[in-house]
């Protein structure tokens, strides 16, 4: 008897220590995938750095073709920058607006419908954005900024002539237009979870349904917004394809801080040279591109997970 | 008195007015959501289903043909499409579902739970981009291996195993106490409950999450142009380090001038893919909607 009830114990511990082990070691990967990520991109890009020529973070050239490296990410930051955030300032208002309506203004099923068909958008891929902005959305637009040009050309960021509807502010609608599922999603959520007594407190003291909402339905949903809009940009700022296929590659060294300017972000530089990695010192630049970007969302991401986190306590 | 009732029963005309503004805007809001994505949808099946609906599309590859010829197909792409997909769906799957075990069945509150979780939200942010040079550092410059399939697969691996993850553990999370308690009571070993008892259960909502993450790497275009490269040949093994796949497809023709045949070849690669994504998105809220009206 006592045998018996040895071996199924036996049995019972192999089993649940064989598959303990399975589930650490996959919670192994996880982290250890991230932690990677960061450690070989930069032990891959730090001989190319060693013999990098100009300051890497304030130079905007980029010559890694022939012996002597010259590179900088200056002006790459600036338009990843520049992208990002005019993206999340059309987005974020779309976004927290769309979620009110699912939300606090139309009946629960033809909320659901509306935020199905917006749910969809995030559904298609980032290569179809970029076709549509490259043939459809840029041409499109361009009398619009020529218009724009023409009204506001005294302001830097407007200033430059459109040379290209492939410009900085086409990429920068398309991201917006990518993100805009994210962050109206979990403003959603958060708005649906504002609780019911503030709302009816709110319409007790005689508020219209636009004071209720601010005083009610957006200070809850604060943070929320502001996680998702971080998750946004996190995206926005990584967004590789899209951006690659609308922007227009200029060759004018320098910044050109116009929205109606081309340029290429972290991602699109990586990718449009994805053909000429052949040399490991040219490799190690554009890994080297690469690790900023990865330290840039990193960061962002975890912002956004320490808003979210603080919500919760 | 009287006026104070009107006051109450409707706001002055600045209140009014504010209140007025602020639905026209959220209504505006909603309209210009859904704007693009009807134009977008729209434009793609106008001027992709010409070239879809010839029976050369599925069953012909593009070899031996150019930009400036009708006719070819993009069996190549798809077959790609598909098979880097499948591999990298292998390799993902069991990592991701392991992974919401440990945190739920094995680290729930625990510091390791938070820490392991903190990883899953940084990797379900890494860029795709970044996701590529990871594994061309590892393949190719370390490991000196060249381009090929397996290692785009294994670069949307970083893509989809956050995604799995996330959703099965949110599954695993709504499995109620009371089966793992009733098939403790039975003498079934902790494995055998989470194999036998919580992963059924929670089964169509790992599935759901499955699909989703196939379809959001099977869109992915990033780690394919650094990884792998177009062809316009059917290759089919996956070591190979040509591969043509829809994304690379559009991607490659993305220049064709409009009045080639080439051009209607790249809008029907973009309908096909849509067709494929959203068809395994619907795919998934079909089985989530199925699976909820049966808990009921």
């Amino acid at each position: 008897m006592s045998t018996t009830q040895i071996h199924f114990a036996n049995i019972k511990h192999g089993g649940d220590r064989s598959f303990r082990a399975g589930a650490i070691a996959a919670a192994v990967i996880v982290v250890l995938l991230v932690l990677f990520v960061g450690i070989f991109l930069a032990v891959i890009a730090t001989p190319s750095l060693r013999r990098d020529t100009v300051n890497f973070f304030t130079s905007t050239q980029w010559n890694v073709g022939t012996g002597t490296l010259q590179f900088g990410i200056a002006g790459l930051l600036w338009t990843t920058a520049l992208t990002a955030v005019v993206a999340m300032l059309l987005a974020v208002p779309v976004a927290v607006g769309t979620a009110l309506l699912v939300t606090q203004y139309v009946p629960g099923r033809v909320g659901s419908t509306i935020g199905f068909v917006i749910d969809l958008l995030a559904a298609v891929p980032s290569i179809i954005f970029g076709l549509w902005g490259l043939k459809l959305l840029g041409p499109f637009l361009g009398p619009f900024y020529a218009w724009l040009q023409h009204v506001l050309g005294w302001i830097p960021l407007f200033s430059t002539g459109v040379e290209s509807t492939g410009n900085v502010l086409t990429a920068s609608i398309v991201l917006a237009i990518m993100v805009l599922p994210i962050v109206s999603a979990i403003s959603r959520d958060v708005f649906a979870q504002t609780p019911r007594d503030h709302i009816e407190a709110a319409l007790a003291l005689g508020s219209t349904k636009w004071e209720m909402i601010r005083i009610a339905v957006i200070p809850y949903g604060r943070s929320g917004v502001i996680a998702a809009s971080m998750l946004g940009l996190g995206r926005a700022l990584g967004e590789t394809i899209a951006v690659m296929i609308i922007l227009s590659q200029t060759n004018t060294p320098g910044i050109n801080v116009s929205l109606f300017a081309g340029g290429e972000t972290f991602a699109s530089k990586i990718a449009n040279n994805a053909q000429e990695f052949d040399s490991p010192a040219k490799t190690g630049a554009y890994i080297a591109a690469g690790l900023v970007l990865f330290v840039l969302t990193f960061a962002v991401n975890a912002i956004s997970r320490v808003v979210a986190d603080r919500k919760v306590r | 008195m009287s006026v104070t009732t009107t006051t109450l029963a409707a706001p002055h005309g600045g209140r009014r007015a504010k209140d007025a503004l602020a639905r026209a805007l959220v209504y505006l809001s909603a309209i210009l959501a859904i704007v693009p994505l009807v134009w977008i949808l729209v434009s793609i099946v106008a001027q992709g289903l010409p070239a879809i609906l010839s029976a050369s599309w599925w069953t012909q590859d593009l070899a031996g043909t150019t930009d400036r010829r009708a006719g070819g197909g993009a069996l190549h792409a798809i077959i790609g499409t598909l098979e880097i997909g499948l591999v990298t769906a292998v390799v993902a799957v069991p990592i991701a579902v392991m992974g919401a075990i440990f945190l739920i069945e094995y680290a729930r509150g625990t510091k390791w739970a938070r820490i392991v979780s903190f990883m899953v939200d940084i990797l379900s942010g890494v860029p795709s981009i970044v996701a590529a040079l990871f594994i061309y550092t590892l393949m190719i410059t370390l490991l000196g291996l060249g381009r090929s399939a397996i290692a785009a697969s294994l670069a949307l691996v970083l893509l989809m195993l956050p995604t799995v993850l996330r959703s099965t553990e949110e599954m695993l999370k709504l499995v109620p106490d009371s089966l793992r308690e009733a098939s403790y009571a039975l003498g079934l070993p902790k494995w055998k409950t989470v194999v036998q008892v919580v992963i059924p259960t929670a089964f169509s909502g790992i599935a759901t999450g499955v699909i989703l993450g196939l379809a959001r790497v099977m869109g992915e275009t990033a780690p394919l142009l650094i990884l792998v490269a177009y062809a316009r040949n059917l290759y089919l093994s996956p070591s190979t380090s040509n591969m043509g796949t829809l994304p690379t497809m559009i991607n490659s023709g993305r220049n064709v001038a409009e009045t080639l045949p080439g051009y209607e070849r790249v809008w029907g690669a973009a309908l096909t893919l849509i067709l494929l994504v959203m068809g395994l998105n619907l795919l998934a809220r079909g089985i989530a909607r199925a699976s909820r009206l049966k808990d009921r």
